[in-house]
């Protein structure tokens, strides 16, 4: 009888390892950690103005009151998803929303991009390099940071902000860093 | 034929050395070239995930070739360059996870795995030695024992 038991041991590791991958194959793998950079200071930069503009944007603009941080493109299919939420978000100032453009093929596309579709930000930076990107650990866009007051990174969010992750995590969280 | 096989053969080791660095990437010191080349064949691409980022023709990943090629040159070593890419993207982006309390079981569980199996079978083995003799309360044969039966495996293989 013990021997038994003994040989379903084998049995049962494959159990465990079947649950176990099966629950890896859930997860989607383009998601990599999205906490590396919380709460780490963000990086000196200083960016040069979309086309036709004067301002860019530098790392010392944000500081000084909690802020969004977004990463975005022309090229973004999915930036244009949450665009009409950021669009209202400067109508009714809500949060000084700060963009990152990247990857641009041709500078002029951001102008016609924001021409068509409106300007959501408080002032735009171009990271023609891509130092600026990698600094802040980008995969895609868009991506969305929370800034505190210090110009410490709170939250990192992946893809286009839903009304979900606004009123569940982001919203609060601004609240929050506001208070401090 | 072979001379057709040769063609194909050295055609397709040809197209193992394609890789993704262009031209315009290049340092011009072939030292500091080599060290670049060594780092970013262990960086991951964050897009492409199971290419390095020497391999990988993706925007960001060209992206990484140049600062690491521009870190590089202002001076720094091949681990501050490595520390830095970590530091903004976490372990996931070395193609080797380092040795961490957190990656132990992915280390070193093969070979614990192997380790238990070769014990257990040794067990295994070793116990059902021991049962054989204990059950049958049997002392192995003596010699005597052994004539005898070979001689009656004989009588009844061999009826002559």
């Amino acid at each position: 009888m013990k021997s038994r038991i003994f040989f379903l041991i084998p049995l049962a590791a494959f159990c465990v390892l079947a649950i176990y991958f099966a629950l890896g194959l859930t997860k989607d793998p383009s998601v990599l950690d999205t906490d590396v950079l919380d709460n780490h200071p963000m990086g000196e930069f200083k960016l040069v103005a979309v086309e036709g503009r004067s301002e860019g944007l530098s790392a010392a603009d944000i500081k000084g009151h909690v802020s969004l941080v977004n990463f975005f493109g022309s090229w973004c299919v999915a930036c244009l998803q949450e665009h009409p939420f950021l669009l209202s978000l400067k109508e009714k100032n809500v949060i000084p929303v700060y963009g990152i453009d990247w990857d641009e093929k041709n500078p002029k596309d951001v102008v016609r991009w924001l021409d068509r579709h409106g300007d959501p930000y408080t002032k735009i930076g171009v990271d023609a390099t891509g130092e600026t990107v990698i600094d802040w650990g980008i995969t895609g866009a868009p991506e969305t940071f929370v800034v505190d007051k210090q110009g410490i990174i709170r939250y990192k969010h992946i893809g286009p902000i839903t009304r979900r992750s606004w009123e569940k995590t982001l919203w609060p969280l601004i609240v929050e860093l506001r208070k401090q | 034929m072979k001379k057709f096989l040769f063609v194909l053969l050295t055609a397709y080791a040809l197209t193992g050395a394609a890789l993704a660095v262009e031209p315009d990437e290049i340092l011009k010191d072939p030292a500091l070239e080599a060290r670049a080349r060594e780092v970013s064949q262990d960086i991951r691409c964050v897009v492409c995930q199971n290419q390095s980022i020497d391999d990988s023709n993706s925007g960001i990943a060209k992206k990484m070739r140049v600062l690491v090629r521009d870190r590089i040159n202002k001076g720094d070593s091949n681990q501050e360059v490595i520390d830095y890419l970590v530091s903004r993207y976490g372990d996931f982006v070395l193609l080797k996870p380092p040795v961490k309390i957190k990656t132990m079981a992915l280390w070193f569980g093969p070979a614990l795995m192997f380790v238990l199996g070769l014990v257990g079978i040794i067990f295994y083995y070793r116990r059902r030695a021991k049962e054989t003799v204990e059950t049958t309360g049997a002392a192995p044969l003596s010699a005597a024992e052994k004539a005898r039966l070979k001689a009656l495996m004989n009588e009844e293989g061999n009826p002559s």
